[in-house]
């Protein structure tokens, strides 16, 4: 076992982990942060994505002492307060979602894509969450929230 | 669950070295074929000693004779990215781009996108095949729908990486450290087929690491990367082609054509590159050079597909380089 001090959502927090845990398993376990789900834990779904420095990974194919030093951000991060982010409201109004499952990890993924290219053609949204599998095939809506929500984040002024 | 490992973090590129010494030292670049080998058990690890804070072994920068310096540890994104990658080297921007997902990229990197394993299913599943000491390949006569057509024997793999073909046709090389000393060696001297090296995809000895990818200058170079795969995103290349061609006045003068998913190290298609070098690559002969690219292979029971498909996209790049010329 390691001690880590992980920067999670703002806060640091301090964990004892075996090395080979991923980052989702510390993120789930140890951390009570949900948000990022375990489809596949192999990298092949993308339910976990989390933002390392801004950026969309897969926490399941990130070992947690590799995110030591590091800015994450999970979906539980992307509250404005007590109330949804622009990304999140964006994805309740234009329904983007049947099961739920793969959602906060489309969430995140959008929101990594917006930060990096706030405003992004459909081409560049499709690239965006092309990492993100969804098994009831919400893409549509999923992508006409994305744009909606490039929207919302440049009326709210920028980063959520 | 992963086996259990030390985990150490080299700050410099001796330290790294110095720990990479063990049988069971696995080096970590950005993790994602390292995770993904050590959860379906393709090797053991009891010690990862992780890059991330190596100093000088990210970035892109322009080297003294024109060309670029990649960082092993430059992550693909990055790469596909680059202004001066895209600018001198489109072919590379797009085999970076094509690379698995987003987040893969942002996490995977260059050196690691060349080393990573073979996707193989039995390689990768509870198979004791060829590859990993056994007596057979279990490719042959089982299911091989997205095995080589090419370069096969006594091993059926393909090369899973994208960006290797496209380096191996920009005729980059690259540097290896290890604790015996420094080298750079070409790509064509790097990957190695299962007829000479039946355990490895390369000529890396255990403890060394690829630190740069040098590319020579790019002075009228036309290159580009066509790959094809099962769904629109996110998957290996059912078969791809590399093109890095130099032309004057729309008459090639100088041509690499190389393949990628359809032979178990990145594949020179020589046959194309004869046929088109000192023609324009009119219809014609894009066609027939697209012919020659498929000479010599040997498709197992469920992957004779893949030919037509080479033919295919040899020929459209070939075209695609004939009206891009500039008239």
């Amino acid at each position: 076992m390691i001690p880590l001090t992980l920067r999670v959502n703002g806060r640091e927090r301090r964990v004892l982990v075996e090395p080979r845990q991923s980052l989702l398993r510390v993120l789930r376990d140890e951390l009570g942060l949900t948000g990022a789900k375990e489809g596949c834990h192999r990298g092949e779904c993308g339910s976990c994505t989390v933002l390392m420095d801004g950026v969309p990974l897969y926490a399941c194919m990130t070992l947690a002492p590799e995110a030591e030093g590091r800015e994450i951000t999970t979906v539980e991060g992307l509250l404005d307060g007590e109330a949804l982010g622009p990304v999140q409201d964006a994805f309740a109004e234009h329904d983007a979602f049947q099961c739920g499952f793969c959602t906060s990890g489309q969430i995140v993924a959008v929101e990594g894509l917006l930060r990096a290219n706030p405003q992004p053609s459909l081409e560049e949204i499709r690239t965006g969450v092309s990492g993100n599998l969804c098994r009831c095939g919400a893409y549509p809506n999923i992508f006409r929230a994305a744009g909606r929500a490039a929207e919302l984040r440049a009326g709210r002024g920028g980063d959520s | 669950m992963l086996p259990n490992f030390a985990y150490v973090r080299a700050r410099t590129v001796e330290e790294a070295l110095e720990h990479l010494g063990g049988e069971d030292t696995r080096v970590h670049a950005g993790g994602t074929d390292l995770l993904g080998c050590l959860r379906d058990r393709v090797f053991a690890a009891d010690k990862v000693v992780s890059l991330r804070d190596v100093e000088g072994l990210t970035g892109i920068r322009r080297a003294a004779d024109g060309g670029l310096v990649l960082g092993g540890l430059t992550t693909l994104a990055e790469v596909s990215r680059s202004s001066e990658v895209r600018g001198l080297y489109p072919g590379l921007a797009q085999a970076a781009s094509a690379v698995a997902s987003p987040q893969l990229r942002n996490q995977g990197t260059l050196a690691g996108n060349l080393c990573q394993r073979p996707r193989c299913w039995y390689f990768r599943g509870e198979f004791h095949c060829a590859k990993k000491g056994g007596a057979q390949c279990y490719a042959v006569g089982g299911q091989n729908r997205y095995h080589a057509v090419l370069g096969g024997g006594p091993c059926y793999i393909v090369h899973p990486s994208d960006t290797a073909p496209m380096l191996l046709a920009l005729d980059a090389a690259v540097r290896i450290v290890g604790r015996a000393g420094e080298r750079a060696i070409k790509l064509a001297e790097f990957f190695v087929l299962p007829e000479v090296e039946l355990a490895r995809e390369n000529v890396l000895a255990p403890g060394e690491i690829v630190t740069e990818i040098l590319l020579p200058p790019a002075p009228g170079l036309y290159s580009s990367y066509r790959k094809v795969r099962e769904r629109g995103a996110w998957d290996f290349a059912l078969a791809s082609v590399a093109l890095a061609l130099r032309s004057i006045g729309g008459r090639v003068t100088q041509a690499s054509v190389v393949l990628g998913g359809v032979a178990p190290a990145p594949w020179r298609a020589e046959a194309v590159e004869r046929a088109i070098v000192g023609t324009t690559v009119d219809e014609k002969t894009a066609r027939d050079a697209a012919a020659a690219a498929v000479e010599g292979a040997e498709p197992l029971e469920w992957n004779a597909y893949k030919l037509p498909l080479i033919r295919g996209i040899v020929e459209e790049s070939l075209r695609r380089f004939h009206d891009y010329q500039p008239s």
